[in-house]
């Protein structure tokens, strides 16, 4: 066994490592950018090594740079998480010939599954079952139409260099083939910068199962059982889980079977997952599922096959690329209860999953899980961490085991409502809206089910007479009373005769809220929201059933596991605002000034686009909040943080 | 310790009869409470509202800690007087809590005439700086005033305890490391710019407050020059050119906030030097003190059945229970915090107080404050007193009283008549804080004693001309008397002329007793240098 590894990665992966690597009493080596140095990955392990700025190019893609940081360190092995470099045939090739060993498989193993294409005729070749479909050189709109007749419509355009949704068009009859095409071809150059594209057959109801395999470098492959990843956003996985529900005997039999064919096929070694799709129009049938693609690394959901193996996959990984046989034979694995994650991010579901970023002030998971199931929380992350714009938004994986599905789910779904952040928006309560939709419940997933049911999963609750009457007792600054026998901390809200009320002014969701509050005698305060229904609350965290975290210009509430986030009136920023002597617009996040619409001195009217920012790879249009006449505005080209002045108006 | 058992029976028919009547004084005094608390008139309110500034009352509850107590002084200051609108004579003074920090707050009511200083927002006004000297309380003053108010200038001005008196305060508080902090949230005009410009830290708030000595009309009529009044004396002129003030506010909220961050930057420590206890509630309730007190003043009763509903765990250690009867003395504690307490039970007599001098001198040894509860007629009378040396002794009482360094607080809980209010520490013997029942009364004598001394007088002289005086003129000539007294020696008649520091409900006496001490105890105690004691 190795004494001293690399880890290539960052945020919970890389503490998923450091884990099981000081488990099995294995040296570990951080790496980190400008932005990560106070990260837990950081601090988790034995030592760090700065690679460079903040932007990834800069600092967890240099893989010349990493390299040179296991060597300085003496880290014997790079473990490349998921991401990043992990496949990445190039650098495997570096890291090899620097005398380290990569902890995954081979460079030719990862350049074999690389090209989707090519993968899939190797897979044909193999004898594993592959989507009908055309990924031959031609692309004359002849032949692709002819082929997409012969597979038989409906059919899917996808580009060859694709992945994330561009550049696909399903079509369903001959006669829009040409414009489809057309369509794909153009996202598809825009966003790869080759418009070629392959034609396959389309899966009406389809199902993204995919297995778990394990090989070594003797010669032995085994599965870990398959996981069902259909739940799934714009081909982003949301909730994943193991065994797939409804999984027949025969079906898993049958895709295990291909899953372990297909890694002996390449002499597979290390951890890797073989992806199908599968038609669930009829129920789960042997004969009705297709290999798409094999990932060839450790994904992000690994630990529900953990879950329900009771194999720890990266210590399998660092045995196998230690030289070690596989520790189990494939009749040595077995199968126990059901296990979900639910991925956790930094997003706001309800403008269409925007990213977000920010400090995540306030963090709390739950520890304790119903009798009979378990919790485990994979983050990279603690309260007061940022989540930066530089990198995936995600917070943490919630994951959880019961016996069966049922249980489990429920655990799931009572984890993630019980999963408190505030700093940034997150899609916790989307997640815990889907962990409890009924079609998802009884198993009936599909890759469509969340697209279908968006508007449903991602409607934000407002909040409850009580939530607003908390959060208004938050933003007077009123804490717990301290335990003192002195009576200026004691006897609250003594007064002569009338106690004073004081006066908290929020807003949610752009509502202002006023309301009245007065200390009791007792230690609470009656607070009384205008036009709202009175409460009798205690500062701090002393209510049933709700927690708030106050933070700079900000209050959440967390009741019944939903969050709401209120806005709060800072005197000293709204002071500094309007210090500057002119009405200003500023950068929701850091980004990038893409486009720019308007110029100083014209004149704008309120909701006219001013400029295109660029962010977390998304792009957004900021308006004018209001007519007049521009001062001052960003150039083109600019990078700006959170809070610079983009657009300044005339006075 | 002993615990006080109570001999009364709250079921008893006099009990309920007790209770019913105090309650209705207190609901009385509530409900006027209520009155002066809402400040000047609907429609000044009004006015002063709609130019974005927050009334005097809402300042102050944004300005305390959210939940902290209010220790209100002058409550009812010029009840009655001026023609009977000055509530709580323009300005509200009293300590809270800002940051953690006990502090002295006066805030000027503009809704009042302007928020301009009537005689008693005068004598307010250095009351409640004369709490924060003698309790080291640091200051903050919410400026929203005219100045002196014109027409009653010659009983504003020019005296020692007269407007100028504020500032000699300021300076003199300031030297003495007690932080003096304005925040100008209106017009602050002539003599009333000494305030902030006197202050340690200052906050002006833009568009609303101004600053300065004369205002454009004087100006004008002086030099000719045409200047607006924020031009003249604004927050921007005061923060950036002429350095008068140090904080630029946008608004009311913004301003309290500032005055929020100079409290937190005060570096400031409460250092209690005494040795405290757990807190404890009496084991009598504390309400049940409305059953306790006879609707007639006169009417004797126990007063360690206060004292058993005021003390923590309601236990008392009684110095010298045999001697002196009609005074108690003993320890106990309040919220934790030791106190001696010197209690009326009846008259004084030379015993009684030889032994309330005894008792002050041991608290002062042992540095433990004092509450005196006050109900009392005065001094026994008679030739075997005079004899006895009573002047002498009470006058031991007296010397002992005046010169105890250690925070005194006194509570009229019944009578306040003639030289029993020096011997129980009454205002002339400065207190800490002062405050009265209800039921209270005060006056250099009672009022039946008064109107009997008086006709005695008129009798003599009557007769004496040998005329004749029946008990129908007599009566006649009593009622106008009685009436006088029982007008002059109301609470409020008390409270209206800050002869004390405020009414309160007899059920909290235990809750302000705890603010008082534990506020006066921001001030070490000193050592106390008796005078001589005529022996």
């Amino acid at each position: 066994m190795f004494s001293k590894i690399l880890i290539a990665n960052r945020g919970e992966i890389a503490c998923r490592v450091i884990h099981t690597a000081r488990k099995m009493g294995v040296k570990t080596v951080a790496v980190y950018s400008d932005a990560d140095a106070r990260a837990l990955h950081v601090s988790m392990a034995d030592e760090a090594v700065h690679i460079g700025g903040s932007p990834v190019a800069e600092s967890y893609l240099r893989g010349d740079v990493i390299i040179a940081a296991a060597k300085a360190t003496g880290a014997q092995a790079i473990h490349p998480g998921y991401g990043f470099l992990s496949e990445n045939p190039g650098f495997v090739d570096q890291v090899t010939q620097a005398g380290l060993v990569f902890i995954g498989p081979s460079a030719d193993s990862i350049r074999a599954m690389g090209l989707k294409d090519a993968a899939k005729r190797l897979m044909e070749k193999a004898g594993v079952p592959v989507v009908p479909g055309y990924h031959g050189e031609a692309q004359e709109i002849v032949i692709l139409a002819t082929k997409a007749r012969e597979i038989g419509y409906p059919v899917l355009i996808k580009a060859r260099a694709g992945g994330g949704g561009k550049g696909m068009r399903r079509v369903d009859h001959p006669d829009d083939f040409a414009d489809a095409l057309s369509g794909a071809r153009r996202e598809a150059k825009a966003a790869f910068g080759d418009d070629r594209v392959l034609v396959e057959k389309y899966v009406d109801k389809p199902r993204h199962i995919e297995v778990q395999v394990f090989g070594d470098n003797f010669g032995n492959a085994v599965h870990l059982f398959e996981r069902d990843c259909s739940a799934q956003r714009r081909h982003q996985k949301v909730i994943e889980e193991a065994p797939a529900p409804g999984m027949t005997a025969e079906l898993r039999a049958a895709m295990t079977e291909a899953a372990v064919k297909a890694a002996k096929a390449i002499g597979y070694s290390g951890a890797g997952t073989i992806e199908f799709i599968v038609d669930a129009s009829d129920g789960l049938k042997p004969d009705r599922f297709w290999f798409m693609e094999m990932n060839t690394r450790l994904q992000v959901e690994h630990p529900v096959t953990e879950m329900v193996t009771g194999i720890d996959l990266v210590e399998w990984q660092l045995r196998v690329a230690a030289g070690e046989e596989l520790p189990l034979a494939q009749d040595g694995i077995g199968l126990d209860g059901h296990a979900f994650e639910a991925r956790l991010y930094a997003e706001d579901p309800a403008k269409g999953f925007l990213p977000a970023i920010g400090t995540l002030h306030h963090l709390s998971f739950p520890a304790e899980a119903a009798p009979g199931t378990e919790i485990r929380i994979e983050t990279g992350v603690r309260q007061g961490d940022a989540i930066s714009p530089f990198y995936d938004p995600m917070i943490a994986k919630v994951v959880t085991h019961g016996p069966d599905r049922a249980s489990a789910l429920e655990a799931l779904a009572d984890a993630v409502s019980r999963t408190e952040v505030a700093g940034s928006t997150t899609n916790a309560a989307f997640l815990a809206a889907l962990a409890r939709d009924a079609d998802f419940a009884s198993g009936d997933v599909d890759t469509g089910l969340i697209g279908r049911k968006q508007d449903e999963l991602t409607t934000m609750a407002a909040p409850g007479s009580r939530a607003i009457a908390l959060a208004a007792l938050a933003a007077t600054g009123a804490t717990a009373s301290e335990a003192s026998d002195d009576p200026w901390s004691g006897l609250t809200g003594y007064a002569h005769f009338n106690p004073l009320a004081r006066r908290a002014t929020l807003s949610f969701g752009g509502v202002d809220i006023v309301a009245h509050i007065t200390a009791r005698p007792d230690g609470r305060f009656d607070v009384r929201p205008d036009g709202g229904e009175a409460f009798v609350l205690a500062a701090g965290a002393a209510n049933a059933g709700a927690t708030v975290a106050a933070w700079p210009g900000h209050v959440t509430v967390f009741e019944n596991g939903r969050s709401f986030d209120f806005t709060i009136s800072d005197p000293f920023a709204r002071a500094a605002e309007i210090g500057e002597g002119t009405s200003s617009m500023r950068a929701p996040m850091p980004g990038l000034v893409k486009l720019v619409r308007a110029a100083k001195g014209d004149k704008v009217t309120k909701g006219q686009p001013l400029l295109v920012l660029e962010a977390m790879k998304m792009e957004h249009t900021i308006t004018a909040t209001h007519d007049g006449v521009i001062s001052e505005i960003a150039t083109e080209g600019s990078q700006v943080t959170d809070g610079t002045v983009l657009v300044r108006f005339e006075d | 310790m002993p615990t006080l058992h109570s001999q009364l029976s709250p079921s008893s028919e006099s009990f309920k009869a007790n209770a019913a009547r105090l309650r209705t004084l207190v609901a009385d005094i509530s409900e006027k409470a209520t009155t002066v608390e809402r400040g000047g008139s609907e429609e000044a309110r009004k006015r002063h509202a709609s130019r974005g500034k927050l009334l005097p009352r809402e300042r102050l509850a944004q300005l305390l800690d959210a939940g902290s107590p209010f220790l209100e002084v002058g409550q009812f200051a010029a009840w009655g007087l001026y023609g009977g609108d000055i509530a709580s004579a323009g300005v509200i003074a009293g300590v809270g809590r800002v940051e953690g920090t006990e502090v002295m707050v006066v805030v000027n009511d503009a809704t009042v005439k302007g928020g301009t200083y009537y005689p008693l927002t005068v004598k307010k006004h250095l009351r409640a700086q004369e709490i924060a000297l003698q309790n080291n309380l640091p200051c903050i003053y919410l400026v929203d005033s005219g100045g002196a108010n014109l027409p009653n200038q010659d009983e504003v001005f020019p005296d020692r305890d007269h407007f100028g008196r504020i500032f000699f305060n300021q300076a003199n508080m300031s030297a003495a490391g007690i932080p003096q902090i304005a925040c100008v949230m209106g017009s602050c005009t002539a003599g009333g710019a000494y305030v902030p410009a006197m202050s340690d830290e200052t906050v002006m708030v833009r568009n609303q407050a101004t600053i300065f000595l004369a205002g454009p009309p004087l100006v004008k009529a002086a030099t000719g020059e045409d200047v607006s009044a924020e031009e003249l004396g604004g927050a921007d002129l005061h923060t950036r050119v002429s350095g008068v003030a140090d904080h630029y506010a946008v608004d009311d909220e913004h301003a309290l906030a500032i005055v929020r961050r100079i409290v937190k930057n005060l570096n400031r420590k409460k250092d209690i030097g005494l040795v405290l206890k757990k807190s404890i509630p009496p084991v009598h309730a504390p309400e049940e003190v409305y059953g306790v007190i006879p609707a007639d003043l006169r009417q004797p009763y126990d007063v360690r059945e206060v004292i058993a509903r005021t003390v923590d765990g309601s236990e008392f250690d009684e110095f010298k229970q045999n001697y002196g009867t009609t005074l108690v003395t003993g320890f106990a504690h309040i919220h934790g915090m030791p106190v001696g307490i010197i209690a009326n039970n009846g008259v004084l007599f030379s015993e009684s107080a030889l032994k309330g001098a005894h008792f002050i001198e041991l608290c002062c040894q042992r540095k433990i404050p004092l509450v005196f509860l006050q109900n009392i007629t005065g001094f026994m009378v008679g030739a075997k007193y005079e004899a006895g040396g009573i002047a002498k002794d009470g006058a031991k009482l007296v010397t002992a009283v005046a010169t105890a360094q250690v925070p005194k607080v006194t509570i009229i809980i019944g009578g306040s008549f003639g030289a029993g209010n020096y011997g129980m520490c009454g205002r002339a013997y400065s207190p800490r804080f002062l405050w009265m029942w209800p039921n209270a009364r005060i006056s250099v004598m009672g009022g039946e004693q008064a109107a009997t001394v008086l006709a005695m007088v008129k009798r003599e002289g009557i007769e004496r001309k040998g005329g004749s005086w029946s008990k129908e003129e007599e009566a006649e000539f009593r009622a106008p008397i009685l009436e006088k007294y029982e007008r002059e020696g109301h609470p409020l008649y008390s409270s209206a002329r800050l002869w004390d520091d405020g009414i309160i409900d007899p059920a909290k006496t235990r809750e302000v007793l705890a603010l008082s001490l534990s506020a006066a105890l921001n001030a070490p105690v000193a050592d106390t240098k008796f005078g001589v004691f005529r022996m």
